[in-house]
């Protein structure tokens, strides 16, 4: 099916009249492939019928924000990246009696798991609080469970093992029929909520943001946008780390930040 | 009607590595077509293919950055574990979606967002693999009005992918062998090239 950019602009700003969400800026090929599945899901003709159906109800444009954000997501996604995590920002994080540390952009909070196994094994979890926020509420509920497919974890513990993790996958969670669950030892400091990158302001100070795979989804205003939302919410020094194919390089605010590991994209805010 | 092409994405699979070499070697500096290369891989293994191609390409073989825009005379090649989709402005956009016949960069992803925004200027070929990713793709550069090309499965190591290709084309525009492929890519530079649409 062909959606013109124009029928997709409609729709996108009648979203934003009704309900204030702002998707003008994200990346009109991606919208376009996620209207063509949810038309194709919700068996609708044309993206007419879309709207009239969504701003019916609230519930109708819940459903539709759950859909039209791309959430795929799992444990230890690029293993070279949580390494060096471990060996460039735990040194930092261990000078403090207590850390913070937000996942922007959680989805069902694999990579928080992931990220708070490994803090575990360096003795950094009891003394830190991890955020981890998305618009899409559905995700959030799973995120807030941390169960996951078993049948994913052979993947997950290779993956784990090339991180630099020091046990075994399995000793964190528990195999029930096809499910693992995260003990709720990795739990005990894991905070989740709905946050909006868009239009929602900085909600507190952080020795580490973890946005990964979700800038790729903005134009650069919007990227920009939230670069600053992230300076706002970090401490001179804090660090920044973005998925493996994003960059702060290319931004106005290049020059407050510091490359630490170019490969792996983890950055920090530069010092007074 | 005449018309020039502007853009060369390529997809292919299990046993593509060589035949894009060869492919790629005897196009020279003054090749100015950007050409986009969807290919299988194993996940989680980074960008050394760039690397790879270089050591044998005149070409510069580059892996997508996102939001990079489409330059001449460049080889893109799409990073392992995200789909790579095409904006209007020409500019590159990576989606880490849910994967596409099993694979992620998918062939058919990168063809049908691409064949949307270049249209008549697209020419999409389908090298050697083992699956069908590519064909609904290469479909759609064809509905689009662009240019399709197949890798002659007699040369093909795997012949299901451009198999099913010529099967959902009926008849593709061309079915090459990777040197002749090579050979048209040339005429297509000089922009000499004219189809009756
Ligand atoms: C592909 S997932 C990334 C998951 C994980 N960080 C990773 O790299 O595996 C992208 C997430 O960003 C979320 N997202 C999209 N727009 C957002 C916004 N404006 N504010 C917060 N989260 C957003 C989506 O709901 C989705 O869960």
């Amino acid at each position: 099916m062909l959606l013109e950019e124009s029928e997709i602009r409609m729709l996108i700003y009648s979203i934003y009249e009704k309900y204030g969400y702002d998707f003008s800026n994200y990346s009109k090929a991606s919208i376009r492939r996620r209207l063509i599945r949810i038309l194709d899901l919700l068996e609708f003709n044309n993206l007419k019928e879309l709207q009239s159906w969504l701003l019916k109800s609230n519930e109708n444009f819940e459903r539709f924000l759950n859909e039209v954000t791309v959430n795929v997501t799992e444990m230890f996604r690029d293993p070279t990246f949580f390494k060096s995590l471990k060996e460039r920002v735990f040194p930092y994080l261990k000078t403090f009696p207590y850390t913070k540390i937000w996942h922007a952009g959680c989805s069902t909070g694999e990579e928080m798991y992931s990220l708070a196994i490994l803090l575990e094994e360096a003795k950094l979890l009891s003394k830190a609080q991890v955020y981890g926020t998305d618009i899409n509420t559905n995700v959030i509920r799973e995120a807030r469970e941390g169960i996951y497919p078993l049948k994913e974890m052979a993947d997950y513990s290779r993956n784990y093992v090339r991180a630099g993790g020091k046990e075994s996958l399995s000793n964190y969670y528990l195999a029930k029929f096809d499910s693992a669950i995260f003990s709720s030892h990795i739990k005990q400091n894991l905070l989740f909520s709905y946050h909006n990158l868009v239009t929602d302001s900085s909600f507190n100070e952080f020795n580490l943001i973890v946005c990964r795979n979700v800038l790729i989804y903005f134009d650069r205003e919007l990227q920009a946008k939230v670069f600053q939302l992230f300076l706002d919410s970090l401490p001179p020094l804090g660090y920044l780390a973005l998925g493996s194919k994003e960059s702060v390089l290319f931004d106005k605010q290049r020059d407050q930040f510091e490359v630490i590991d170019e490969k792996e994209r983890i950055y920090r805010k530069n010092g007074l | 009607m005449k018309r020039d092409i502007e853009l060369i994405v390529i997809g292919g699979s299990s046993g593509s590595l060589d035949v894009v070499i060869e492919m790629l070697k005897d196009l020279e500096k003054d090749f100015e077509l950007p050409i986009i290369l969807v290919l299988h891989r194993l996940k989680n293994t980074r960008a050394y293919l760039a690397d790879l191609f270089n050591r044998y390409c005149v070409l510069e073989v580059k892996e997508i950055e996102e939001k990079e825009e489409i330059k001449k005379g460049t080889v893109y090649i799409v990073p392992a574990n995200y789909h790579l989709l095409i904006e209007s402005d020409h500019t590159f956009s990576l989606t880490v979606s849910e994967k596409v016949n099993f694979s992620r960069p998918s062939i058919d992803v990168t063809f049908e967002s691409a064949a949307i925004i270049f249209q008549e200027k697209l020419a999409g070929v389908i090298l050697t693999g083992a699956n069908r990713d590519g064909a609904a793709g290469i479909n759609a550069v064809k509905r689009m009005g662009g240019l399709c090309i197949v890798q002659d499965p007699k040369t093909a190591t795997m012949k299901t992918m451009p198999e099913s290709a010529i099967q959902i084309l009926g008849t593709p525009d061309y079915v090459f062998s990777p040197s002749e492929m090579t050979i048209f890519f040339k005429t297509l530079k000089k922009s000499n090239y004219a189809k009756e649409i």
